[in-house]
């Protein structure tokens, strides 16, 4: 059994609860921090604990917070990014669902620190019964004297506000999100500003991922040195994984960075092993946007060592043999599965979701899902792969925002490893939609199932 | 104008308002859309975005802009129920286009159809942070998750009952 920081208490029956939270020991970093602790030291521990942002970037946390401009007289704010909606992610779901005052608590915490009275949720429009979790909890924790005016007798003041979106993956990006927040279009601004400077209504603004702000509770009850020493190298801590696609477990996991993808994958304790006792194809470990990789560059990495599920080890070896930690989407795919089909509807929700701001990302998302859909219905030509290929290459590091880094990595990785499966639907037309390309040398070659 | 909120829903949209600062209440237009269109028949109706211009003393087009943008917004009519099913990877590779083809075989209607009973809409969707719950979809403010042809049966028959009931 792995070290659980953030779901230890997760089955605990009524934990959703003020009463019972507090009763297995709620709200004490909370106490900690505002009665016993200084500002600058609380931004200390969180730099010392090594966390990094839990969306996907995996930028320090303590960092990002002590970018924040603190102009005199201009009010700052804390957002917390709960707009999950990265194919494969949903895990910060989970944590809101079931221990929503862990998340309040390193809300109030992180608004303390970084002198924000008026801290908001946004949250993706779609998880409407989560949110009106969140605004239960708030409720309640507003009745015991954590929210509102002068807190704990500290002269602090603050409150949460619950914002729901309506459905666009862009407001994941911080300012896209800002924007939305401010009842526009989610289109990402142009940076700088940095929102640390000039954010939501042009005030300094920390906007952070749910996982990371839930993981600033035990940072502040056992100190930044000792969430350190769990995990390894730069990936300190814990992480949620959310594990799903043909396995016999989905659900959403925490782990401690030090176990290996092959023991993820197969122990009775995570994924449980592939379903319906297929063999491992392929993964994407860490949401849609990372690369793809077949089963034996997931399970050791190019140069034959263990692959661990961490932020250096999965990206050993660069986008060539590796791929990213991201946002923990973990998606596995067995043996029946098609990467082209696969890969096209990804391309799909990238044309879907771009704003359209930026015209490689607009136009070549939609070429990309075009193509794909042609060489999917048998109607591929074999200039095909080197003209996706180029598309791809022409949108990454050329829009605003990461999403256009997004929606081409997945298409890249695809042909990357898997290009022989993307000629066998070409040379193959009249077979590509009734039969499949099915494993051929891609198996993962140490499970075998008897 | 004849589209208006009622007492309560009004008394809820103020409460919305008041989570900004004075004078920022254009923070408030996605969660009014969202009121608006649950208010008022599951989609938005150009009074109904014009309504809410007016109360967030905003110009229309800035609320035009914003409700074609964000797919929750129905610029349509739809059906009393509205099967969003998810068809993104880790829910095709868990089956969702079986489901899907099932769903509008039992309904008789293609994706972006209404049932002609005006009971059933069927949306495809992106995902929806369901993914280690597929197949899945949402009706209104829930998921219905780990989805079967039998579930999906279960399901229709489920709306039809509170229908026949509400009648």
């Amino acid at each position: 059994m792995g070290v659980k920081l953030l779901l230890e208490k997760a089955n605990v029956p009524g934990i959703r609860t003020y009463d019972v939270y507090r009763r297995e020991g709620g709200y004490a970093a909370a106490e900690k921090a505002l009665k016993e602790m200084s500002i600058e030291s609380i931004v200390e521990e969180v730099k010392k604990s090594g966390l990094r942002g839990r969306g996907g970037a995996g930028f320090p946390a303590g960092m990002k917070w002590s970018f924040i401009a603190k102009p005199e007289g201009v009010p700052r704010h804390l957002v917390c990014n709960a707009d999950e909606s990265e194919p494969g992610t949903f895990k910060d779901r989970y944590l809101m669902e079931f221990l929503p005052h862990l998340l309040i608590e390193g809300l109030l915490i992180s608004s303390y620190a970084l002198g924000s009275n008026d801290t908001y949720i946004y949250i993706r429009g779609e998880y409407a019964w989560v949110a009106q979790i969140l605004e239960d909890a708030i409720i309640e924790a507003t009745k015991n004297g954590w929210l509102g005016k002068n807190i704990l007798g500290t002269g602090f003041d603050c409150m949460i506000h619950v914002h729901r979106g309506a459905g666009a993956y862009i407001c994941g990006e911080e300012t896209a999100l800002i924007e939305s927040l401010e009842g526009k279009r989610g289109n990402p601004r142009i940076k700088p500003p940095f929102p640390a400077i000039q954010g939501l209504w042009m005030r300094p603004t920390v906007v952070n991922n749910v996982e990371t702000l839930a993981a600033v509770v035990p940072i502040i009850k056992m100190g930044g040195e000792e969430y350190a020493k769990i995990g390894v190298g730069r990936s300190t801590g814990t992480k949620l994984i959310s594990a799903c696609g043909n396995i016999n477990k989905p659900g959403v996991y925490e782990i401690d960075m030090t176990i290996s993808v092959e023991d993820f994958i197969y122990s009775d304790e995570y994924c449980g092993g592939i379903a319906n006792g297929k063999k491992l194809k392929a993964c994407i470990p860490g949401g849609s946007s990372v690369p793809i990789l077949p089963a034996n560059l997931l399970l050791k990495t190019a140069k034959g060592e263990t692959r661990y599920m961490n932020y250096e080890s999965l990206s050993d070896g660069g986008f060539a043999t590796g791929s990213m930690m991201g946002s923990g989407g973990f998606i596995i795919l067995d043996e029946d599965q098609c990467i082209v089909k696969n890969t096209l509807t990804l391309a799909r929700f990238y044309r879907h979701e771009s704003c359209g701001q930026c015209s490689p990302c607009r136009e070549g998302t939609g070429w990309m899902e075009k193509i794909l859909q042609k060489i999917e219905l048998g109607k591929g030509e074999s200039s095909d792969i080197d003209l996706l290929w180029d598309i791809q290459r022409k949108i990454e590091g050329n829009t605003i925002c990461p999403l256009g880094d997004a929606a081409a990595w997945p298409v890249a990785a695809a042909i990357r490893h898997f290009r022989d499966e993307f000629e066998w639907h070409i040379n193959n037309r009249a077979l590509s939609q009734t039969s499949n390309f099915g494993l051929q040398h891609y198996a993962d070659p140490i499970h075998v199932p008897a | 104008m004849s589209l208006q909120f009622n007492n309560e829903q009004m008394t809820e949209f103020k409460r919305l308002v008041a989570h900004y600062p004075v004078g920022k209440q254009k923070s408030a237009l996605l969660p009014a859309l969202n009121l608006a269109q649950d208010s008022f028949g599951g989609w938005l109706p150009t009074e109904a975005m014009d309504y809410v211009a007016s109360l967030l003393k905003i110009e229309p087009i800035e609320v035009y802009e914003v409700a074609t943008f964000y797919s929750m917004y129905n610029l349509k009519p739809v059906g009393k129920f509205v099967f969003e099913v998810c068809q993104t990877g880790p829910c095709m590779i868990s089956g969702s286009d079986n489901i899907i083809a099932y769903i509008q075989k039992q309904l008789a209607i293609q994706p972006g159809e209404t049932t002609k009973d005006g009971i059933f809409t069927l949306k495809l969707v992106e995902c929806l942070g369901a993914c280690g719950y597929a197949p899945m979809m949402q009706v209104g403010k829930i998921y219905r998750e780990h989805l079967t042809k039998d579930k999906v049966d279960a399901i229709i028959e489920e709306y039809r009952m509170q229908v026949a009931a509400q009648n």
